[in-house]
């Protein structure tokens, strides 16, 4: 068997776009995700038990629904709602809600985890509600979570791979068109393989750039 | 004119249980302007709820505390007295400082950014005129070269010196210490108590929960023993240390010699 690299050379632009897409898709709907967690957080870890219950079943709701299902609920079944998406919005939709689950649960979990001395500090020295939230909590739980988020950056990269359900053309979608038109599904997929664990590469330095940040941080805890 | 001065901090029948165990009991304390006054006792005997209580990070369940005669945590209003809101009772925090056993410096601000941070962010002070105070205060606790480094890189008796700047740059009416030293190597108690001992001298009110006597018998002017939530004993210092009054203090400082 030889393989028929020229072929996937030829065809470099869909790979490259594939890419493209998948990168900026996820890079989008992260960082839309850590903004809507921020603000679901902040009920989550509300002193009023109800607010605390209606936002940890949005949160559980968002979290325990396969990301397939969601694709195909955002996609198939709103428009017999009356709600029709293209598949880029249905797409990235899809990503936020289903990444903003979990990024307000890890900033939930950072948070419960600070020591609880430094937010102590900051009620005695004048803070309250959403100003000890904005200068002494948050800037914590963002760099505690840096690892975290990183880990579920690599999960959520992975995940979009479904988006080709919906003939998103993201690497995964690239990599299949490309194979079916050229029955080359081994250098195909392994292409695209590569490209993954490009990407994750890329990522996991930034965890580890991360984890750096969130050691000094805990350091300073002063423990 | 003589007039009765106010204490600059006054405890009446303060009490504060947890799950119905009464932590402390019934405390009265007057603290003069200028007083250092120290507090001892026993591990569990409620010297950290009652630093707690002044500034009502612990809530009193009964009693009262005010601050130069002011009371903390209800206002008056029309109809008698009502709960001081959130931010009312943050703003009365603002004038009481406090210097805590692990620091808690906020790890993701260097020295300086610790130091001026309240006055900034809470008195909103102009930051120019924060950033000179707060690198006046630094070079006060011999900090002036650590102005930019992050508390991580810093040693426990560093840490707990930008703690106090912190502290000051609030200009507080009085200062609160929870056994300020007894999370540092031993090495690096003394630096600390150094700066404390000139904060004594320059007539700082304070209040000091410590575990070092000789520091009390130096620095205090008065010495309150505290023994399961109830003051025991307040006298001068050297009257303390010299001739405890009850039998609880005299076998709580054997344990010291
Ligand atoms: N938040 C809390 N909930 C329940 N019990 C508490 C709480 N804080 C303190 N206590 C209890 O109150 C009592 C007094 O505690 P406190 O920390 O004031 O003592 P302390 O004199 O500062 O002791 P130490 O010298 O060990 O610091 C202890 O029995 C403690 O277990
Ligand atoms: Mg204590």
């Amino acid at each position: 068997m030889t393989l028929r690299l020229d072929v996937i050379w030829k065809e470099w632009l869909q790979f490259a776009l594939g890419l493209g897409n998948t990168v900026w898709l996820c890079a989008v709907s992260m960082l839309l995700s850590l903004l809507l967690g921020v603000l679901f957080v902040v009920p989550l870890m509300s002193r009023r038990r109800a607010v605390r219950a209606v936002a940890r079943t949005a949160v559980d709701s968002g979290r325990c629904i396969p990301f397939l299902l969601l694709t195909y609920l955002v996609y198939y079944a709103l428009p017999s709602l009356g709600l029709s998406l293209d598949k880029w919005t249905a797409a990235l939709i899809t990503l936020v809600i289903y990444n903003t689950a979990y990024m307000a649960e890890i900033l939930r979990s950072a948070w419960v985890h600070l020591p609880p001395g430094q937010t102590e500090a900051g009620r005695a020295f004048g803070y309250t509600g959403i100003r000890l939230f904005r200068r002494i909590i948050l800037p914590q739980v963002l760099i505690a979570v840096g690892p975290v988020v990183g880990n579920q950056l690599i999960q959520l990269i992975k995940d979009s791979a479904f988006l080709s359900i919906i003939t998103l053309p993201e690497l995964t979608y690239a990599a299949n068109s490309v194979q079916s038109f050229y029955f080359v599904p081994f250098e195909s997929f392994l292409v695209a393989t590569l490209l993954y664990w490009g990407l994750c590469g890329g990522v996991e330095y930034l965890v580890q750039r991360g984890e750096r940040l969130a050691a000094m941080v805990r350091r300073g805890h002063g423990h | 004119m003589a007039t009765d001065p106010v204490p600059a901090v006054e405890l009446r029948g303060l009490v504060k249980q947890f799950g119905g165990h009464e932590v402390l009991v019934s405390i009265d304390l007057a603290v003069m302007p200028g007083e250092t006054v120290c507090i001892v006792g026993p591990s569990g005997s409620g010297k950290s709820t009652l630093l707690r209580c002044i500034n009502w990070l612990e809530r009193p369940d009964r009693g009262s505390v005010f601050l130069h005669g002011v009371r903390v945590g209800y206002r008056r209003s029309d109809g008698g007295n009502v709960l001081m809101s959130d931010p009312e009772l943050a703003m009365l925090r603002t004038r009481v400082g406090m210097v805590f056993q692990h620091f808690n410096l906020w790890p993701h601000m260097t020295a300086l950014g610790n130091v001026i941070e309240s006055p900034i962010h809470v008195l909103g002070r102009p930051r120019g005129e924060a950033v000179a105070e707060g690198e006046r205060l630094l070079e006060k606790v011999g900090l002036a070269d650590k102005r930019d480094v992050y508390p991580a890189f810093l040693s426990g008796g560093q840490m707990q010196r930008v703690a106090i700047a912190r502290a000051l740059a609030m200009r507080p009416e009085v200062l609160l210490f929870d056994e300020a030293t007894s999370a540092l190597d031993p090495e690096l108690v003394g630096e600390v108590l150094a700066v404390m001992k000139d904060l004594a001298r320059e007539g700082r009110t304070m209040i000091v929960v410590t575990h070092e006597m000789k520091f009390a018998r130096e620095a205090a002017s008065r010495v309150v023993f505290l023994d399961n939530g109830r003051i025991v004993e307040i006298a001068p210092a050297e009257v303390f240390f010299e001739k405890p009054a009850s039998e609880r203090a005299r076998q709580f400082l054997e344990r010291y010699r």
